[in-house]
């Protein structure tokens, strides 16, 4: 715990003002079950901001959403100043590109090795990498990044699942991406191995300058990690703040969140 | 009752809507070729020593079940004919189909599933790669261009099971065995057999591919898109093998 409290003490630049997310009014249902009811949320460059909620609130729903998996019902959604809603495939993966996602469950890709993995993404933006004929020296360098620099060969079968999730992640920065968004990130993982995740996610952050949207239900992780927090309860954002102020909260729909 | 009619004319029109988006991503590039050639090995080679064991099988026993018949009828000197035509027209390419069906369609089906559960296609989609060209297109085409070299491939090992019960049992030697079979084969047997082989791995393909690909959330789905997958793709064998058949006999009165 004192140590997870170091790592917290943040020495990122969150004075910029300059806005990555932007989302006004997000709906999305699906049949009778109305899942996000108009949330509203604004990162801001070189931010973490921790999304928390419970089961089935719609985090992953609204992460979706900003990616183009999920199209929203309605309402406004702006990433890196562009509007999701109006772009077309060859925009929208132009912008894909500048976003880096790390999948709940890893979602490395099974029949690849790891190498492969983190190639997979370089073969359809080649532009980003103009002049570079070998594509060695960037993959070793996501997977020294995370530790993991002697699995190049590996397959997805043969990691732990601490392994595959920084696998993940470099795979998720390969691209240099100036966005990460991060579902779950230590969900299934022993605590040890989720202190390691945190710390590799506010390195990488600290090494390419990244902002970062980070889901979880994970207090601890939110806790360490978080500049600015957002409670997403019945599909709205229900309460902002720093982790310190929405602790003091006495709202008991917040404290519900942090009691142990 | 009134419910499972509109299920199943919804999943109709889903197949006729995946389908219209094959032929679409497929001929727009860009192309994924060394992924449709990793996947024609995947299909072609990895299933042959199941079609040739099954080939072998069914023309050794199709020659030992008709031989006693054709006996009593003193037409045993025929069998190379009635075996060839038989297996050439119809034996050989609808059990190759359905023995790649189990075999591909199923495989098909659990490989997209699960990679659709654990969101590896929502993965491959965020990385910029457009995930339907990458995975449906390069299986359908790889099932839909290697399922009628298999059928050829059979074909010939079927044709090798039953001249060596003629071998053994009356006498006949390979190469006269051969011959007659290939005197007995014309064109309107080779070629309608061979174009209807084409369909049989398109249905395949799409069948597995559709099935993996729309599978609902949680491990279950998956087992249910392998099962289904399947089941649908013998099914539509079956009925693409009588469209073929009536088709054939309007341009060679078979």
């Amino acid at each position: 715990m004192k140590e997870q409290e170091n790592i917290g003490n943040t020495e990122l630049d969150t004075t910029n003002e300059e806005v990555v997310i932007k989302i006004q009014d997000l709906r999305k249902s699906f049949g009778d079950n109305q899942v996000l009811r108009g949330f509203d949320m604004e990162l801001r460059k070189g931010e973490n901001l921790v999304v928390m909620g419970k089961s089935g609130s719609g985090k992953s729903v609204m992460i979706k959403c900003l990616v183009g998996l999920m199209s929203p019902d309605s309402g406004y959604v702006e990433v890196l100043g562009k509007d999701i809603n109006t772009l077309d495939q060859v925009a929208l993966d132009e912008l894909r590109s500048d976003i880096g996602f790390l999948f709940q469950g890893s979602a490395l890709y099974d029949s690849m090795t790891v190498r492969e993995n983190l190639e997979f993404p370089m073969r359809r933006h080649r532009k980003k990498f103009e002049g570079i004929q070998d594509t060695l020296p960037l993959v070793k360098e996501a997977l020294e990044n995370v530790g993991l620099g002697h699995t190049m060969d590996l397959m997805p079968a043969e990691l732990s699942g601490g392994m595959k999730r920084r696998v993940a992640l470099a795979r998720a920065i390969i691209l240099k991406p100036k966005l990460i968004l991060y579902d779950e990130p230590t969900s299934g993982l022993d605590p040890i191995t989720s202190k390691e995740i945190i710390e590799l996610m506010r390195s990488i952050q600290k090494k390419y300058g990244t902002s970062a949207l980070i889901i979880t239900h994970d207090v601890d992780c939110a806790r360490v990690i978080s500049e600015r927090m957002i409670l997403l309860v019945d599909g709205v954002n229900y309460a902002e703040g720093t982790y310190a102020e929405l602790i003091q909260s006495e709202d008991p729909k917040v404290n519900a969140f942090f009691k142990k | 009752m009134i419910d499972k009619i509109k299920r199943f004319f919804i999943e109709i029109g889903d197949v006729s809507y995946f389908s219209a988006r094959f032929f679409k991503q497929a001929i727009n590039p860009p192309f994924e070729f060394k992924e449709l050639l990793r996947q024609c090995y995947q299909v072609g080679n990895r299933s042959l020593l199941l079609v040739a064991t099954t080939g072998f099988i069914i023309g050794l026993v199709l020659t030992l079940q008709t031989r006693p018949t054709l006996i009593e009828f003193g037409a045993v000197s025929w069998m190379p004919n009635m075996v060839g035509i038989s297996i050439v027209r119809e034996v050989g390419p609808v059990i190759t189909a359905l023995i790649c069906s189990g075999k591909i369609a199923s495989g098909f089906g659990a490989e997209l599933g699960s990679m659709r559960v654990t969101e590896q296609i929502d993965a491959m989609e965020v990385s910029g790669t457009n995930p339907f060209k990458y995975l449906v297109v390069t299986r359908v085409l790889a099932a839909t261009l290697m399922l009628p070299l298999l059928v050829i491939f059979g074909d010939l090992i079927a044709l090798y099971g039953s001249s060596l019960v003629e071998y053994f049992k009356g006498d006949v030697s390979f190469r006269l065995y051969f011959n007659t079979v290939f005197d007995a084969l014309s064109f309107g047997d080779l070629i309608p057999a061979t174009i209807k082989s084409f369909f049989f791995g398109f249905v395949i393909g799409i069948t597995g591919c559709y099935k993996g690909y729309t599978t609902g959330r949680g491990t279950a789905g998956v087992g249910i898109a392998a099962n289904t997958a399947v089941v649908m793709a013998s099914l539509l064998l079956f009925v693409v093998d009588f469209i073929a058949v009536f088709v054939s006999d309007i341009f060679y009165e078979l």
